[in-house]
């Protein structure tokens, strides 16, 4: 991919002696959305983390718009345009609302920007505005997950990194903020990289979708492709063919073991 | 009763001192989760680097104060930069003999370069009084009360009405959204060790009047650590009550109680607190994670 934003090559990173991402390679272009999917300890958090320069990677290169960032601080990253929503939310429990989402806006110095940023947040997330005095712990964990959106829209991202933004929450809700996030990309103009469990969401938001087990990338394609292959229907969304398989499925092993 | 209302007035007085340095430990607690054993040893310094600029370099008060408290905040940021920072993240034991070496240090350079004798801080305040209604009031006790009141709204505005200031907070509640944010949380912190010796600077500046510069000011750290214990470690206004509070009861058992109580009042009070109610009176158990 010529013109990828983002594109990370043998991403090495360790915990201690304990390697979390072993050789990731992939690419995110301008404008799209691209999933990486994985499940519980994969390193779907860890490739994110090295991306936005929390961690330090052993090994490989992050390029983002041209420039290899791998072991620049966080806040120098988010100061190029990459804004990381974190898992968990991560609010500042004790700043109301508003707060937080001025404090999203920390780098930029157009007061007149930041008031109109404002203003389109509160339209994406109506029920933010009417939390904005309140201090961000006394939200619900939905809320709270709108704000650290919001939050990082607000530094006017050229890409963001979204960190499961369904974790706890309710499906209707999960299906909002999907629909935001979408609605994001294509009328901000934001690229996404997603990070999630909830595989039928992401793959059904996404242009390009990435596995990840146990620190490998094993499959890439396109997301329409990708919810037709029998591996990913079987052991990400739950789906069984009956009469191939059936009964005998522990004699089933994932292809690309 | 013009007894009484005279340990009041001395009384808010010492407890604002006792406040200002319990401020400084509760700023550094609340960033970085570390306790400076060496507040009171800035504070010390701020009181000698004062002195030193009005009678050796011959600078007016104002000015005198002015150069003091940047120095000592400077010298703050710097030793977070240089020593501090390598040290979070230890065991709680590692940073607590660091900060009390550090005090040790600070005395001995302070008897070095000023000497052990005791010296007089020259001000505007010293030495008046004004009668009012039966009660000397004198101005250095003034002085230390209306500089702390100063000195609290300049904070309290600069906290929560400057984005530099709500940053400071964020950096404090959540280290790692605030780099997500952009912040420079290591600048940020450097910016709170230097408000802390800043504050420490001006609390030993306010108290130099009443009494006297020595190397051994700086134990009075010990008096307000009990204070922000008592205000419940980690709230602002709990230390500034801590303090008054301290002030108080340590001056009314001074008039009323045999000799020698003066001096552990604030101990005990910290007992009977860390006894009876651990979290203290403004307490946070639990408030830092939401």
């Amino acid at each position: 991919m010529p013109d990828a934003l983002l594109k990370v090559e043998n991403l090495e990173t360790y915990y201690g002696p304990i390697v979390a991402i072993r050789g990731v390679s992939f690419a995110v272009p301008r404008g799209a959305i691209v999933t990486v999917l994985g499940a519980n300890g994969a390193g779907k958090t860890t490739i994110l983390k090295t991306v936005s320069g929390v961690m330090d990677p052993q090994k490989g290169t992050v390029t983002f718009q041209g420039r290899e960032i791998q072991g620049l601080d966080p806040d120098k990253v988010t100061r190029l345009g990459l804004s990381h929503v974190p898992e968990g939310r991560e609010v500042f429990p004790f700043l109301t609302v508003q707060e937080n989402l001025r404090m999203g806006a920390y780098i930029r110095e157009d007061a007149d920007g930041v008031a109109r940023d404002l203003e389109m947040v509160y339209e994406y997330f109506p029920v933010l505005r009417a939390r904005a005095e309140q201090r961000a712990g006394q939200l619900s964990g939905g809320e709270q997950q709108m704000l650290s959106i919001s939050r990082a829209l607000m530094a006017r991202p050229t890409m963001m990194l979204l960190d499961e933004p369904s974790l706890g929450l309710a499906p209707k809700l999960v299906k909002d903020i999907f629909d935001i996030v979408v609605r994001i990309n294509r009328e901000r103009d934001v690229t996404v990289l997603l990070v999630e469990q909830n595989a039928n969401m992401a793959l059904h938001i996404a242009d390009y979708g990435y596995v990840l087990e146990v620190g490998r990338i094993v499959m890439e394609d396109t997301c329409a492709r990708l919810l037709e292959k029998p591996d990913i229907k079987e052991f990400y969304l739950g789906i069984k063919d009956h009469g191939v398989r059936g009964t005998r499925r522990w004699k089933r092993k994932k292809m690309w073991r | 009763m013009d007894i009484i209302l005279q340990l009041v007035l001395n009384g808010l007085a010492v407890g604002c001192i006792y406040g200002l340095v319990a401020l400084g430990f509760v700023l550094i607690y609340k960033a970085t989760e570390l306790v400076n054993f060496a507040q009171g040893d800035l504070m010390m310094l701020g009181a000698f680097t004062c002195y030193m600029f009005i009678v050796w370099h011959g600078f007016g008060y104002w000015t005198a104060v002015a150069l003091a408290v940047a120095s000592v905040a400077l010298f703050g940021a710097l030793l977070d930069a240089a020593v501090l920072r390598r040290v979070l993240g230890q065991p709680q034991f590692a940073v607590v003999m660091l900060t009390i070496g550090l005090g040790a240090v600070f005395r001995s350079f302070a008897s070095i370069t000023w000497g052990s004798e005791i010296y007089t801080l020259p001000t505007p305040f010293s030495a008046r009084a004004t009668m009012v209604g039966g009660v000397s009031v004198s101005h250095e006790y003034v002085s230390i009360i209306v500089g702390t009141v100063l000195l609290c709204a300049v904070l309290y505005v600069f906290f929560t009405h400057t984005r530099i200031g709500v940053a400071m907070q964020a950096a404090s509640q959540n280290q790692l959204a605030a780099y997500y944010m952009g912040i420079p949380v290591k600048l940020m912190f450097s910016l709170i060790w230097a408000i802390s010796a800043g504050v420490a600077a001006i609390a030993g500046v306010l108290l130099a009047p009443v009494s006297l510069i020595d190397t051994n000011l700086g134990f009075i750290g010990l008096k307000a650590f009990a204070a922000a214990v008592l205000g419940g470690f980690g709230s602002i206004p709990g230390a500034l009550v801590g303090g008054l509070t301290i002030g108080l009861i340590e001056l009314y058992s001074g008039a009323y109680l045999p000799q020698g109580f003066k001096d552990v009042a604030a101990y005990v009070v910290l007992l009977l607190v860390l006894a009876v109610r651990p979290q203290g009176m403004f307490g946070a158990v639990g408030r830092k994670k939401v």
